[in-house]
């Protein structure tokens, strides 16, 4: 465990909660440290992709992965020396073990494991009841828009 | 309405998450074009702004499950089975656009392949590639 100051707290309670998309899904912040955050999108009945089944749709848990990983992204950059930066996803490869279970609300973890100037690289794995039974796993690849020259080369 | 044109209607008419996107679809012979209107709960960068990420991923594969519920009708709802979105640049406030190109499609499954612009279709804001297994009629 990696503790985080407030402030990161905060950012993370921010992102979690009132980008606009992400207030329109109800997402709740469950943790953030340094390089990793957890966020849960709950069920709710106009979210449901499969009406026989009123499993949650895949494209919420589409948007909790993305969202996810640009919060472990988002909390490295306060691990090291470097500065907050703003973040855009490249590209985002999802592998659906299993639909989430009827009614059911979804968690994701995501882990940053290199972070580069330029790039961040992002594993994250959503479950619905139990950790050990995975719904679905993402590998990301984020690009890094940081604030100050030298300006990043184009990815 | 024809045949495909009422299973596409079906399709995004029973599935909640589509009204909550606001996404809606055409059909042209045998060509659909998805379409996504700007709205404000869209957004993921509120200093562009631009459409979420995820929102973006959502309506490709969106777009792909409608597009296989006119050529591959069934009752059940077609499953994911892996998806990679790429991002080419940002989606800004605008009406979007997608289309599917089922690459390949077998007895079990499908390989799809969509394509997202706003303005100019030469110019597109994202691409999917994906796998997806069809529920057959039992």
């Amino acid at each position: 465990m990696s503790e985080v100051p407030p402030s990161v707290r905060q950012m993370a309670e921010h992102m979690a909660t009132t980008v606009p998309q992400a207030a329109a899904l109800g997402f709740r912040l469950i943790s953030v440290e340094v390089a990793r955050g957890s966020i849960e999108a709950p069920w709710r009945e106009d979210l449901v992709g499969d009406p026989e089944k009123q499993v949650i749709s895949g494209g919420v848990v589409i948007t909790l992965l993305d969202h996810t990983c640009g919060l472990a992204i988002s909390s490295s950059a306060y691990g090291g020396s470097s500065a907050p930066f703003s973040t855009a996803t490249l590209d985002l490869r999802i592998d659906y073990m299993r639909a989430a279970a009827p009614r059911k609300g979804v968690i994701a973890e995501a882990h940053c494991y290199k972070l580069t100037r330029t790039i961040g690289f992002v594993r994250a794995e959503a479950w619905d009841v139990d950790r050990s039974d995975l719904i679905a796993t993402a590998q990301a690849a984020f690009v890094l828009n940081r604030p100050h020259p030298p300006a990043a080369p184009t990815a | 309405m024809s045949a495909p044109a009422q299973q596409l209607e079906t399709f995004l008419q029973r599935v909640p998450y589509v009204r909550f996107l606001g996404m809606r679809a055409e059909l042209a012979g045998d060509e659909m074009t998805a379409i996504l209107p700007f709205a404000p709960h869209l957004v993921g960068n509120v200093f562009l702004p631009a459409l979420h990420g995820g929102v973006i991923g959502a309506f490709l594969e969106t777009t792909a499950l409608a597009h296989l519920s006119v050529t591959q009708p069934s009752s059940r709802v077609h499953k994911t089975i892996d998806i990679t979105i790429e991002y080419l640049r940002p989606a800004r406030a605008l009406t979007s656009y997608a289309r599917a190109d089922l690459r390949k499609v077998g007895r079990r499954i499908a390989n799809v392949h969509v394509e997202a612009w706003q303005e100019d279709r030469s110019q597109p804001f994202a691409a999917l590639r994906g796998h997806f297994l069809l529920s057959l009629e039992s």
